[in-house]
């Protein structure tokens, strides 16, 4: 048994999901959040039954990938939950009645049924129910109210069979039969929610909150590392070490797979490279931090409702790259990590898009992980380094997407997007997200780090990055002015960016080297998750294209860079 | 029939009726889908400059559409 939760965009379907079967997703107040199937079970009956978060849509006549797969979907739905925006009725109730229709076995929830009521929205439940002929249950997802009583009526979901003829008539009729509006003034965050689009509000807002996370993310990353991950490993985790290094009588293949190489007798943690050391302290006391603090902000931004005002301001210039204003939302989620970055390229409408969106992201959008270790490598040069090295991927990003515009036929289409009342985050709902994103990073990160640092000290041991060295030196040194020792790093980006960075502090290079390397090592490839997603995403000949354009740009920014600097 | 203007002409913060859409199938049965349609009121909350995306209030929610859809939308001249 299959039930389907279906309904507009950004109504609430994966909350309702996550109330329904105790598995977390990631919810948020943007449009197009849910871009795959979420599966659960239920009890329902004494069974098990299967329910399926479906991405939102507008009608079951699709206009983006989303959309085509959630219609593709409602085949397979024994019982679907159609779940409506009670702030929004006119707009949801078309797709009910797409749905009623269709013929499908449905019972309705109204959600969002308590912001209904502060702005003034009276519905009649019962009413619409009569109306609609299906069962319809008021519902507040956020806090869990109505969900019981979904459930308990699920058997009650009806199939009916008529048609509509005069579909906006009929719907005008049920909306002024059942719903009473009281009008009141503007709220303070309605007002701040126009003044975030309009232009000579909205740059200056814009601006703020950017400096603003910018500053928050840097603030919490660091107390993170100074005041607790930094201490830990000193404290703890190092006379630990240094106890099993002694045991280990300080040296041979399993200390050096371990603890790695002591430098002048001490534990360097960037740098003894060994599974323990190294393996453990890149991903938890230096990565780690700003994954958090990222995840942090970027959440309280999602559910606030800033992301699609920033899509509507930026839309311009995103236009200029081949894309619009919703291509941020993958560039935004990508500096987290590139592999939500290209997942969330699909609510790009179309296939040029989102080939140039990941195109991008993978040549120009460094991940958290990537920016924290290239923080901790020039961080100590202050603007001349760090500066320069994010001034070039801007300039790359933007260099990049005009030519990808011009040269890739055809047109971005044109923003369409529905615009969420800004809404106070919720503070369960944000740490549980960002709870959810720390365990993926961790799931996710920690084995191809750890697999990192072993493949390091096997090409090490066996003198194979030396000889690679040796091959790829006409490039590597003649190109882009590297010592040859560096081509280690790049293979070892293949797995991880953020172990490959750490292969650059032992090689002592200048800062003019340094730079070239953080840029060259975020260009030229992106590490194997997400060459993987994106390879799922495009297809084998796109992908082909993808990283030919990817070495293309490396070679033409990494000697550019070597003669300039 | 020539008492309407582009909704790209209208001020923003102005709340105008829709007298109709000029455009084929697809782009009004869109608009539609978001509650744009004739003899209904919509509010303009905001233009980018050089032809960027407009921001309508309409049924008490707001949409971002694109400058050229945004253009095709003919409101009633004078409030």
């Amino acid at each position: 048994m299959k039930i389907l939760l279906m309904g507009n965009p950004n109504v609430g379907k994966s909350v309702i999901f996550s109330r329904l079967t105790g598995v977390n997703v990631i919810a948020s107040n943007y449009h197009g959040t849910t871009v795959e199937f979420t599966r659960g079970t239920i009890h329902f009956n004494q069974k098990k039954a299967e329910i399926i978060d479906v991405p939102g849509t507008y009608s079951l006549v699709p206009t983006t990938k989303a959309e085509e797969v959630a219609a593709e979907m409602l085949k397979e739905g024994d019982i679907i939950i159609n779940v409506i925006d009670a702030t929004n009725l006119e707009r949801s109730l078309n797709f009910t009645l797409d749905l009623i229709e269709s013929g499908a076995t449905i019972i309705v929830a109204l959600n969002i049924w308590d912001e209904a009521c502060h702005k003034g929205i009276n519905i009649d439940a019962d009413k619409l129910e009569k109306m609609l002929g299906v069962p319809v249950i008021p519902t507040c997802a956020l806090t869990g109210e109505g969900i019981k009583e979904l459930v308990g009526r699920l058997n009650e979901a009806k199939s009916r069979e008529v048609e509509f003829k005069d579909r906006w008539g009929e719907i005008g009729n049920i909306v002024e039969n059942v719903q009473k509006v009281t009008r009141r003034h503007h709220t303070p965050l309605e007002r701040l929610g126009d003044a975030s689009v309009i232009p000579a509000t909205g740059i200056p807002i814009a601006l703020v909150i950017l400096f603003l996370s910018f500053w928050l993310i840097r603030l919490i990353g660091e107390s993170l590392i100074g005041y607790v991950f930094d201490p830990l490993f000193e404290f703890l985790w190092t006379p630990l070490m240094m106890q099993i290094s002694d045991l280990l009588e300080g040296g041979g293949f399993l200390h050096n797979l371990l603890i790695g190489q002591l430098i002048e007798g001490k534990i360097a943690y960037m740098e003894s490279m060994g599974l323990l050391t190294t393996g453990l302290f890149v991903p938890i006391a230096a990565v780690l931090p700003y994954i958090f603090a990222f995840y942090f902000v970027l959440s309280l931004l999602e559910d606030l409702g800033y992301l699609p005002r920033l899509a509507v301001l930026m839309d311009t210039v995103m236009h200029r790259v081949g894309l619009h204003g919703m291509g941020v939302i993958p560039m935004m989620l990508g500096l987290g990590c590139n592999v939500s970055g290209a997942l969330s390229t699909r609510i790009l409408e179309t296939r040029r898009e989102r080939f140039i969106a990941m195109t991008l992201l993978a040549i120009s959008v460094p991940c958290m992980a990537q920016i924290a270790m290239v923080a901790g490598l020039v961080g100590k040069y202050g603007i001349k380094g760090l500066g320069t090295v994010f001034f070039t991927m801007f300039l790359v990003w933007l260099g990049l997407g005009l030519l990808l515009n011009r040269i890739i036929r055809g047109e971005s289409p044109e923003i369409f997007v529905d615009i969420a009342p800004y809404r106070p985050p919720h503070p369960k709902v944000v740490g549980k997200k960002v709870w959810m994103r720390v365990k993926w990073f961790l799931r996710e990160a920690l084995p191809f780090v750890l697999l990192g640092v072993l493949f390091v000290n096997i090409l090490y041991t066996f003198g194979i990055i030396q000889r690679i060295g040796k091959y790829t030196a006409p490039v590597v040194t003649s190109l882009f002015g590297l010592p040859e020792e560096a081509v280690g790093a790049l293979i070892v980006g293949f797995l991880r960016k953020d172990v490959a960075v750490g292969m650059l502090v032992p090689l002592n290079l200048s800062l003019k080297q340094l730079i070239i390397a953080s840029v060259i090592l975020a260009m030229y490839f992106p590490c194997v998750a997400t060459f993987a997603a994106m390879l799922r995403e495009l297809g084998i000949w796109d992908m082909l294209k993808s990283v030919g354009i990817m070495l293309l740009a490396t070679a033409g920014v990494g000697s550019l860079l070597n003669l300039i600097l | 029939m020539n008492d309407g203007i582009s909704l790209i002409r209208v001020r923003t913060g102005e709340d105008r009726r829709v007298v109709r859409i000029m455009g084929g199938y697809g782009i009004i049965r869109k608009l539609n889908l978001l509650g744009i349609k004739e003899d209904r009121n919509i509010k303009k909350v905001s233009s980018q400059p050089m032809r960027g995306p407009v921001v309508i209030e309409v049924g008490g929610s707001q949409v971002a559409i694109g400058y050229g859809m945004a253009r095709r939308i003919i409101v009633e001249a004078e409030a």
